[in-house]
């Protein structure tokens, strides 16, 4: 990490930023801190391992790590617990109308977690215009490439996977067509 | 840092310590004043800031946040106004306002932005004005500014600047991807490419160090002080003196009036909520093109019941912002944009609106990339391209370091039916009356940003570009940065808020100084915002000496 989480921990409580970041950062800080798996704060077990499955198809396992390695379901919990507890009844709607979504498309299953990945995918695509399927994106997004001090982005799979680094210097030629000698 | 108790009268209480703030604070305390700014947020220092897209993009953490502070918005005075889900007007709500979180572009404005309506005559349905002033009269703060908060730029790179007395005091930054991909094709094109002019320094400049390129300039503070905000620069210096405090966490919701018509000072929310109020001979108001007419609008009394200094009913009209679509570009290299400075390369060449276009208007162009991940991830991908899965995975993987934006950065009209007024029903968190837009563009502002994308295209079409494309989201509705010309200054205060040096007509010991302040609205305004507030602040400060405030 290029950042001190330590002292940078310190400075931020010293700073009145709004009680739901510092909150998130905290808990953020000590999870990272523990160095063991991250507990669920907010969601239940089950609820949880529906989530992230759904997050697993909008960010796919393939070549590279994808949302369930990336730990996004652990950022999730922690935006429902913290600065987007607000949001908390469009997960409990979405997740409502996706189970009887579910049921309707596959009436011999249990749970979205048990499904087969391509019946995932067929029940993502059956809710994609919904505000549920939205927030769930943002969210899976954000957990994949936010700061890992939320909880996700574990071993910065989200950065790695696009070619960003965040460091505090870099010297130019920046990129390919940046440095003198490159045909522009 | 000096501290002030609420019932000492100081000589100026300013209000906001942003762009204009931060330079008033300074040039006053340094002119022997006392001074006391009051900041709606908190005093950030540069140890606070880091790299964290969440909290700075989607937390607000240094920007009005819509939980506490809501916002109204309809398109025209004919329809009822709805709550946003999304900000329309933002601003920097931390010591250095905006100036912190900007991405640093230092435009100029040419002189004949100053003289627009005599150059044009009119259009119709807006209300285009002379400034009353001129370029020559801005030009040495123009200068002042550039020189004492650092700027990085090429002196007569750009063949259309207007005259100046000085170079810019720093080189300009090293050139980006973007940048010399978008210099190779607009020198084709016959063009005039030139290096963007940025407050953030190149070379080590007055105890602060050069530009590290970390690429987090623009919604993020500087950690290194290398971008030259205020808080980087003038608001240590007015500290310094001894006779300025900043008061951070700390609300303005009125200014108060005597009954000789003339302001006593200002009653402000501290950070338990607890009202006081700080007395004053005079009060200088830099609170942006939003919260400055809110206040005035807050503060209504008998005399000024549509306002404090409202006589004529224009405060709060003629809103501008910034306008322009962006185009974009995707390249068979990495041009990794997320490293440096969000831009180093503009053109001015269609910034002179032209009779012979059919419309008013123009703008510069830059080449760009101001995506984050996030940001990248959400909505970076060309149109078509899937939202999710795995071939958009494997997108978003290839075109984060491959794409840039070519942005315009256009004029934009001032309409009388454009304006921020109070919201009658809508509180904010402490009870205060939320803030309204009503908004919508001129057709010819709408002409413009397409005949400006046309060219954009152009010099995409002249790259080694793979694919391009075009956005055209409503740009009404996005976050704006520029929030300009609500109180604008001029010699008639029947056709005015402000005379040529800020002060309000009707009220002899007020003064509004920010980008409610501009006329016309074109480009990049926070340049021409400080060069206003050094000037305006050499003004007040000898008119206070005799005695005249």
């Amino acid at each position: 990490m290029p950042h001190d989480l330590i002292s940078r921990r310190q400075w931020l409580a010293l700073s009145p930023l709004s009680a739901a970041v510092l909150a998130a950062q905290q808990h953020a800080h000590d999870v990272v801190r523990a160095a063991k798996p991250a507990a669920l704060s907010f969601l239940n077990g089950g609820e949880a391992r529906e989530i992230e499955a759904l997050a697993a198809q909008i960010i796919p396992t393939d070549t590279s790590p994808g949302a369930r390695e990336a730990g996004v379901i652990y950022f999730i919990d922690r935006a429902l617990g913290t600065f987007d507890a607000d949001k908390r009844a469009i997960y409990t709607e979405g997740l409502r109308q996706a189970q009887g979504k579910r049921r309707e498309l596959f009436p011999a299953s249990q749970s979205i977690a048990a499904l087969q990945p391509d019946e995932q995918i067929r029940l993502l695509h059956a809710i994609e215009n919904t505000e549920f399927f939205d927030l769930l994106r943002t969210h899976t997004i954000m957990g994949f490439f936010g700061n890992p001090s939320y909880g996700g982005n574990r071993d910065l799979a989200g950065w790695k996977l696009i070619g960003f680094e965040d460091r505090f210097q870099f010297e130019p030629p920046f990129g390919y067509y940046d440095g003198p000698e490159r045909e522009r | 840092m000096k501290q002030y108790k609420p019932s000492e009268e100081v000589d100026f209480l300013i209000i906001g310590a942003g762009a204009a703030g931060g330079v008033m604070a300074k040039e006053l305390s340094s002119a022997g004043f006392s001074v006391v700014v009051l900041e709606q947020g908190p005093y950030l220092r540069e140890r606070d800031f880091d790299h964290d897209e969440i909290k700075y993009i989607r937390l607000s953490a240094m920007t009005n946040d819509l939980k506490k502070q809501p916002q109204t918005y309809r398109k025209s005075d004919a329809e009822p106004a709805k709550v946003l889900e999304q900000k329309m007007m933002q601003y920097g709500r931390q010591v250095g306002g905006g100036s912190v979180h900007f991405t640093a572009n230092y435009w100029r404005l040419w002189e004949s932005d100053f003289r627009q309506k005599s150059q044009w005559g009119g259009v119709a349905a807006a209300s285009l004005a002379d400034w009353p002033v001129t370029y020559a009269d801005l030009e040495p703060y123009y200068t002042k500014a550039e020189e004492e908060l650092g700027i990085s730029g090429l002196a007569g790179a750009n063949p259309f600047e207007a005259r100046r007395s000085k170079p810019y005091p720093l080189p300009p930054l090293p050139v980006k991807s973007s940048g010399a991909i978008f210099e190779r094709a607009t020198r084709k094109l016959g063009l005039h490419p030139f290096p963007a002019p940025m407050a953030i320094l190149s070379q080590p400049y007055r105890g602060r160090g050069a530009c590290v390129h970390c690429g987090f300039c623009e919604t993020f503070g500087c950690e290194m002080r290398a971008k030259s905000s205020t808080l980087a620069t003038v608001i240590p210096m007015a500290e310094k003196t001894g006779r300025c405090e900043i008061r951070a966490d700390s609300y303005t919701r009125k200014i108060e009036l005597d009954t000789n018509g003339r302001v006593t000072g200002a009653v402000y929310f501290d950070r338990n909520r607890s009202e006081v109020f700080q007395r004053a001979k005079a009060v200088i108001v830099c609170a942006n093109g939003s919260e400055t007419p809110r206040l005035l609008f807050m503060s209504k009394s008998s005399r000024f019941p549509q306002g404090l200094a409202n006589s004529n009913g224009l405060v709060g009209k003629y809103l501008m912002f910034d306008c322009g679509f962006e185009a974009f570009g995707l390249f068979e290299h990495p041009l990794n944009e997320f490293k440096s400075v969000q831009t180093t390369r503009a053109i001015h060449d269609f910034y002179e609106p032209d009779p012979k276009r059919g419309f008013y208007g123009g703008g510069g162009i830059d080449a760009r990339f101001d995506f984050y991940p996030i940001s990248f991830a959400l909505n970076g991908l060309p149109p078509g391209a899937p939202r999710w899965g795995s071939e958009w995975k494997a997108m978003v993987a290839r075109n984060y370091t491959r794409t840039l934006t070519l942005l315009a950065h256009a004029t934009c009209l001032a309409q009388e039916r454009n304006n921020i007024t109070l919201d009658p029903d809508v509180k904010d968190a402490w009870g205060l009356p939320a803030i309204r837009v009503t908004f919508d563009y001129h057709a010819d502002d709408v002409s413009n940003m397409k005949f400006l994308l046309d060219r954009q295209v152009e010099i995409l079409e002249a790259t080694s570009a793979q694919r391009v494309w075009t956005d055209m989201t409503d740009l009404s509705l996005l976050p704006h940065n520029h929030l300009l010309g609500t109180c604008r200054m001029g010699d008639d205060p029947k056709t005015s808020v402000v005379n040529r040096y800020h002060r309000a007509h009707d009220v002899s010991n007020l003064f509004l100084v920010d980008g409610s302040s501009l006329v016309t609205a074109c480009c990049q305004p926070t340049c021409t915002i400080q060069a206003l507030a050094y000037r305006a602040a050499e003004h007040i400060a000898s008119q206070a000496r005799k005695g005249a405030v």
